[in-house]
C-alpha cells in the first residue's frame, strides 16, 4: 500500500513561503512526476512527504495514517537521491543491505533479497566493489537497489538522472518505467525535464513558485493544458503563444498552437515567415520562422523531409482544430 | 598548469627550505647532542658540535634517578585518555554544529575558541581549590579530564571543518534508510570521517603529551607525566645540561617517533578541506 494524502501542506523557510498551502493525493501504485521550473518547490515538496523537512502547517497522510510528525525513518518511504548518496566506505553488498540491517532483518533474508536485486539491476558482479569503483549509471542501480530491498509503500526520486549523460538517461528512464510495471508500488519522481516527466508518469503535477498549476495524466497536459504556463512548460518544441490581433480574431487575450499542429508549405498558407534557423533532427526538422507578424518567432515542427533553408520565405498553416486559447489571465477559455 | 621554475630558483628555494627547517629543529638536534655529552662539555665556549667524546653516561644516570617507565606510563594514560574522552564528546557536538547549525552555532564555536585566548594561569587558582576540594590532586583521572577540557574546542573545531566536508545527502540517506541518529553517527558518519578523526585524535595527542602548565601544577608525584619529569632536572641545586637533555630527549622520543611515522596524515589532516 502507499497512498499519500497531503493535506494543506505548507512550508517556510524563516520568512519566505516556499510552498502555500496545498492539496494533493496520491493514489497507491502511481508514478506521480512534480515538474516544474528550477526554484518551483517540487524538491521540496518531495522532502515533506519523506520527512527531511519538517513542514510548517497542515498534514502528511500515508495510507490513512498521520505520519506529520513522524520521523523518515518510520514512514516507511524509500528515496534516491540525485547525487546517489551511496555510503562510499561501505561495498555495494554493503549499501545495498544498510536498510536492511538497520531494520534488524536476519542474514539471511538479507542476502536473499540482495541477490535479487543485484540480479533485478545487473548489479551481481558488483556486489563487492565500492561505490567510487563504478559508473555514473551503476552508481544510481546501487541507490535503486538499496531502495528496492526495504520494500517500501512508496518510492521517492529526487532528479535521479540529472548526473548521467543523455544516452544512459534514457536507459534508466525505462529500467524505472519497467521497475514500476512490475513492483506496482506507488513511485513520486521530481524532475525539471518534462520529456521524462511525460515518457514516466501516470500523472503528472505541474508546480510552479510552490503552486500546483495542473494535475493530469501526460496526454491531459497536452492536450488541455489549462493555463499559458502549463502550455508552454509542456511539449517540446514548446508551444506557440500569440497575442494581440491574432488572438482577438479567435476571441481570447492569447492563443496557442503547437509546432507539430503547424503545416508548411511554399505558398498558399494563412501565415508567412522567413526561416530563421532550420535543426535538421533526420526524422524531425523544426524550423523557426521569423518576420510573421505575430511573435519574435514561431516553431514549426515538419517531417524530415521538408528541405527548407535558412532566408527561405515559407507560409504557415495552423491546424485552427488544434489551437488553444486563454483569457488575460492566462487561463484555459474551453 | 606547472608553473616553470628557473633553476636557480629551485636552488635558493630549496637552500630557504632547508634553513628554515634547521632553524626550527635546531634546538631539538642540540638537545638530543647535548644528551651525549660529559656535564663539562655541555657547558663548554666554544660550544662542541659533533666531535666530542660521546658518552651514555647521562642516560644511565637518568634512569637510575628516576622510574622513566612509570612517568611514560602516565603520560600515555594522560594523553590518550583525554584525547578519546574529547573525540567521544566532540564528535555529537561536531554533528549538531555542521548539519543541523543554529543562528547561533558559529558563535558558539567563536565563544569556545576564546576560551583558549584566555591565559591558563588565570583559573589555576580556581581550578586548583576545586581539584583539592574533589580529592583529584595528583590523579591521573583529574589530569585527563583537564586536559580533555583544554583541547575540546580545538577537537570540536577540527572535526565540524572534517564533517562540514561530508555531503548532508548521504546522512539523509541513511535518515531514509531507517538508521536511528546513533546508526547515523556510528555507521555512516565516523566511518566517513575516519581521516579527519585520525588527524585529529593524532594532533590533540601530541598537544596533550607536550602540555606542561596543568601537569606541573596539578600532579607531585604519582600522577606526573613526562613533562613533569623533564622539569625535575632544573632541579636548584645548580644546572645539570646534559641530564636535563638527556631526560628531554627520553620524553619526546615517543612522540618524535609517533609524528615521523605519522607525518603524511597529519599533514592530511591540517590541510584537509583547503582544496576539493
Amino acid at each position: 500500500m502507499g497512498q499519500i494524502t497531503l493535506q494543506k501542506v505548507s512550508k517556510k523557510f524563516g520568512n519566505a513561503e516556499v510552498i502555500p498551502p496545498l492539496d494533493l493525493t496520491i493514489e497507491d501504485g502511481e508514478f506521480t512526476v512534480f515538474v516544474g521550473p528550477s526554484g518551483c518547490g517540487k524538491s521540496t515538496l518531495l522532502r515533506l512527504i519523506a520527512g527531511l523537512e519538517d513542514i510548517t502547517s497542515g498534514s502528511i497522510l500515508i495510507d490513512g495514517t498521520d505520519a506529520t510528525d513522524q520521523p523518515p525513518a518510520k514512514r516507511g518511504l524509500a528515496m534516491v537521491f540525485q547525487s546517489y548518496a551511496l555510503y562510499p566506505h561501505m561495498t555495494v553488498r554493503k549499501n545495498i543491505a544498510f536498510p536492511m540491517r538497520m531494520a534488524g532483518i536476519d542474514q539471511a533474508e538479507q542476502d536473499r533479497r540482495i541477490e535479487q536485486a543485484a540480479a533485478a539491476l545487473n548489479l551481481t558482479d558488483y556486489l563487492d566493489r565500492r561505490p567510487g569503483q563504478l559508473s555514473g549509471g551503476q552508481r544510481q542501480r546501487v541507490a535503486i537497489g538499496r531502495a528496492i530491498v526495504r520494500e517500501p509503500s512508496a518510492f521517492l526520486f529526487d532528479e535521479p538522472l540529472s548526473n548521467l549523460d543523455a544516452a544512459l538517461r534514457v536507459g534508466m528512464r525505462l529500467e524505472i518505467g519497467e521497475l514500476h510495471k512490475r513492483l506496482r508500488t506507488t513511485m513520486i519522481y521530481v524532475t525539471h525535464d518534462q520529456v521524462e516527466a511525460m515518457t514516466m508518469a501516470d500523472k503528472i503535477v505541474v508546480l510552479r513558485a510552490g503552486v500546483i498549476e495542473q494535475v493530469g495524466t501526460p496526454l491531459e497536459l497536452y492536450r488541455t493544458p489549462r493555463n499559458t504556463f502549463v502550455a508552454g512548460f509542456i511539449g517540446s518544441p514548446k508551444m506557440n503563444l500569440l497575442e494581440g490581433e491574432e488572438a482577438s480574431r479567435h476571441d481570447a487575450h492569447t492563443v496557442g498552437i503547437r509546432p507539430e499542429h503547424i503545416d508548411v508549405a511554399e505558398e498558399g498558407g494563412l501565415w508567412s515567415g522567413r526561416v530563421g534557423v532550420a535543426e535538421h533532427l533526420g526524422s524531425d526538422t523544426f524550423f523557426h520562422v521569423h518576420e510573421t507578424g505575430l511573435a519574435e518567432t514561431i516553431t514549426v515542427r515538419a517531417p524530415g523531409e521538408v528541405n527548407f533553408r535558412h532566408g527561405d520565405r515559407i507560409t504557415l498553416s495552423p491546424r485552427l482544430e488544434q489551437l488553444h486559447r486563454f483569457d488575460r489571465d492566462g487561463a484555459r477559455i474551453a | 598548469m606547472a608553473r616553470s621554475v628557473t633553476t636557480r630558483r629551485k636552488i635558493i628555494n630549496t637552500a630557504l627550505a632547508w634553513s628554515i627547517g634547521l632553524l626550527i629543529f635546531f634546538p631539538i638536534l642540540w638537545t638530543i647532542l647535548t644528551s651525549f655529552k660529559t656535564e663539562a662539555t655541555a657547558i663548554a665556549n666554544p660550544p662542541q658540535f659533533f666531535f666530542f667524546d660521546w658518552t651514555l653516561e647521562n642516560y644511565a644516570v637518568v634512569q637510575e634517578r628516576s622510574n622513566y617507565a612509570r612517568f611514560l606510563w602516565n603520560s600515555i594514560i594522560i594523553a590518550g585518555g583525554s584525547t578519546i574522552l574529547g573525540i567521544i564528546i566532540a564528535i555529537p557536538a561536531a554533528w549538531s554544529m555542521a548539519f543541523v547549525p543554529s543562528k547561533r552555532t558559529k558563535d558558539i564555536l567563536l565563544w569556545m575558541l576564546s576560551t583558549k585566548m584566555l591565559p591558563a594561569v588565570g583559573v589555576l587558582y580556581p581550578l586548583y581549590l576545586i581539584f583539592i576540594e574533589l580529592g583529584l590532586l595528583d590523579t591521573r583521572i583529574g589530569l585527563t579530564i583537564v586536559l580533555m577540557l583544554v583541547n575540546l574546542p580545538i577537537i570540536v573545531w577540527m572535526l565540524y571543518t572534517y564533517f562540514r566536508e561530508i555531503p548532508g545527502e548521504i546522512l539523509e540517506a541513511a535518515r531514509m534508510d531507517g538508521a536511528s541518529l546513533r546508526s547515523e553517527i556510528l555507521y555512516v558518519l565516523t566511518p566517513m570521517a575516519v581521516p579527519g578523526i585520525a588527524s585529529t585524535l593524532l594532533l590533540n595527542f601530541i598537544l596533550a603529551w607536550n602540555e606542561a602548565f596543568w601537569t606541573l601544577n596539578l600532579t607531585a608525584a604519582k600522577a606526573a607525566p613526562l613533562t613533569a619529569f623533564i622539569a625535575s632536572y632544573s632541579s636548584p641545586e645548580g644546572l645539570f645540561y646534559a641530564k636535563l637533555s638527556a631526560a628531554s630527549t627520553m620524553a619526546i622520543a615517543p612522540i618524535l617517533i609517533l609524528g615521523w611515522f605519522s607525518q603524511k596524515q597529519l599533514v592530511r589532516g591540517l590541510t584537509f578541506g583547503a582544496v576539493k
